[in-house]
């Protein structure tokens, strides 16, 4: 089991998570030429290493997180969340 | 090396079994090779016999980092089967199929093919109707497929859980010249045949680096020195990735995700099919092997890995899936299991195609269903590096065809590798 620290539910089993895909998927702008488009939804680099992923918190808070974790040991160096304003929205709310 | 027939087992019988010939030789690498392949799982080491066999190609070696059979080679549930319906799949994996059926002779060595019936059960009228198209389509191009109605499938298999199912069965489709065969016999067998046809069969030999120029490999640098190649092709499953980015070829459209295989102890006789627990879906499979073990597989891990171990969600995936559908099995003992990492593709479909060098050719994207392919893949991958151009069953097993827009997914799940089975 990989245990994700979720910065809003605490450290958590990775079963209560989905994984989602790379997030360093950049999408290019609407009339980009279709090969970008390709490269964009096709095309991955599957590193064998550190990499940057999103992972949906779907039997908790339900935020996407963005987790830096190794592809090689699982080992995870950071988790934080998607979306760069949640935090002061979700603060502002409270 | 000795053939293997009755007169030849029967004289070893005497001699203690101690005067067998090495089944295939351990060569020094050469300085140089007129074609490569790397990886010396099944697709490679098939690849270098049908090019020996079919193309008469000679000075060929095939370069394996650990051992033969080492990857998902040796780590699979071992179901071989045609049941596919998009064109080009459908020629291809019957064409696998048909090898199947003669691989033991064709090698002279037993693969232990046993054609029991590939059995996937569903569980609602629509799935029933889907079942029905898709095997309907597969009669159309001559492969054959029949649906059972619950009183046969009762039959067949009187021991699934008619009772009192959460999903209740209510009948198969069914493949009867599916089955499962012996992996490990399978590597050997193409192994031995190989090395007879003169393929050098190199292991720990890794490669770790690419030479290349503008438009075509130079050499391959590995850990037993560097080795120069005409033609290269790269058959590495999961790490295919990894070479094609040594190679400074960028991005491709495949993720490594893993997949475990499960072990039970043994027992007598108690399932002599293949039996799938979901169509069309690869939810749940099980077999029994010639040693009595069962043996069953699920979904991937869900996460991106190259890790060669599984985790324990999955192990409980399964055993409740195995319980749904085979309640006797509730006191049965798990002895092992074990993960491999799979080159999972964007469609769901492999790859045999060209690449941006032009002497390099790539041979990926098995999903959980590169057992089966071997023999067409070694087939189709041989025709390919031999002759420069696509047999039509793969002409459009390309990268390109994400761009055209004619992705061949067989399942439909869209471009997301880890919803293809
Ligand atoms: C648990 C599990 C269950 C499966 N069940 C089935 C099934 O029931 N039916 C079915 O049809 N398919 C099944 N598969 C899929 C099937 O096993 C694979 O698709 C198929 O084996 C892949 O082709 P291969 O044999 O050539 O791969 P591998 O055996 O993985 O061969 C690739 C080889 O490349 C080598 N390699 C990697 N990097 C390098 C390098 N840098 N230098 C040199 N060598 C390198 C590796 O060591 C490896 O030996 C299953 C797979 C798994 C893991
Ligand atoms: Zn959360």
């Amino acid at each position: 089991m990989i245990r994700i620290k979720c910065p809003y539910c605490g450290e958590r089993d990775h079963s209560e998570f989905t994984y989602g895909s790379d997030a360093s998927i950049k999408y290019p702008a609407l009339d980009a030429p279709e090969s970008e488009w390709t490269q964009a939804i096709f095309f991955r680099e599957n590193i064998r290493g550190m990499q940057k992923e999103t992972w949906h918190h779907t039997n908790g808070c339900r935020l996407w997180l963005e987790v830096e974790r190794s592809t090689i040991t699982h080992e995870i160096k950071s988790v934080k969340a998607c979306h760069p304003q949640i935090e002061k929205i979700t603060k502002s709310k409270l | 090396m000795t053939r293997f027939n009755a007169w030849n087992v029967f004289k070893n019988g005497f001699t203690g079994q101690k005067n067998w010939d090495r089944q295939w030789r351990d060569p020094e690498p050469k300085k140089e090779y007129d074609i490569i392949v790397v990886g010396g799982g099944l697709h490679g080491l098939a690849t270098a016999y049908y090019l020996a066999k079919n193309h008469n190609k000679k000075n060929i070696a095939v370069l394996e980092k650990g051992w033969i059979g080492g990857g998902n080679a040796g780590r699979n549930t071992t179901i071989v089967r045609s049941n596919y319906m998009m064109p080009g799949n459908h020629e291809f994996y019957e064409h696998s199929l048909k090898l199947w059926e003669n691989l033991s002779h064709d090698l002279n060595y037993n693969v232990m093919f046993s054609q029991r019936a590939h059995v996937s059960l569903f569980h609602s009228p629509s799935a029933r109707d889907d079942a029905a198209r898709r095997y309907n389509i597969m009669r159309l191009h001559g492969t054959d497929g029949e649906l059972w109605n619950l009183d046969t499938l009762k039959n067949n298999i009187p021991h699934l859980n008619y009772d009192n199912a959460r999903f209740p069965i209510l009948g198969a489709a069914v493949q009867k010249r599916a089955g499962n065969a012996r992996h490990d016999s399978a590597v050997w067998g193409y192994a031995r045949a190989a090395d007879s046809l003169g393929v050098d069969i190199l292991q720990n030999c890794k490669v770790t680096g690419v030479q290349r120029s503008q438009s075509n490999i130079e050499s391959l640098e590995t850990s037993r020195g560097t080795i120069k190649a005409k033609k290269v092709g790269f058959a590495v499953a999961g790490h295919t990735s990894v070479l094609w980015q040594m190679a400074g070829l960028g991005n491709l459209p495949i993720e490594s995700h893993k997949l475990q295989a499960f072990v039970t102890e043994s027992v007598k006789p108690l399932l002599d099919h293949v039996v799938v627990y979901g169509v069309g879906g690869a939810h749940f499979y099980i077999s029994q092997s010639d040693k009595g073990s069962m043996v069953f597989g699920g979904d991937l891990d869900w996460y991106k890995s190259y890790a060669q171990r599984g985790n324990l969600p999955i192990v409980q995936d399964s055993a409740e899936a195995a319980m749904a559908i085979m309640p006797c099995l509730g006191r049965i003992r798990l002895l092992r299991h074990w993960a491999g990492v799979m080159d999972m593709s964007m469609d769901g479909s492999f790859f045999i195609c060209k690449t941006p060098l032009s002497n390099l050719y790539l041979n990926a994207g098995w999903n959980y269903g590169g057992f089966k392919a071997s023999p067409a893949s070694g087939w189709y991958f041989a025709d390919l590096i031999a002759n420069e151009q696509p047999h039509k069953h793969v002409q459009n097993h390309n990268l390109e065809r994400f761009e055209k827009g004619i992705n061949i997914d067989e399942r439909g799940a869209g471009p997301d590798p880890k919803l293809h089975g």
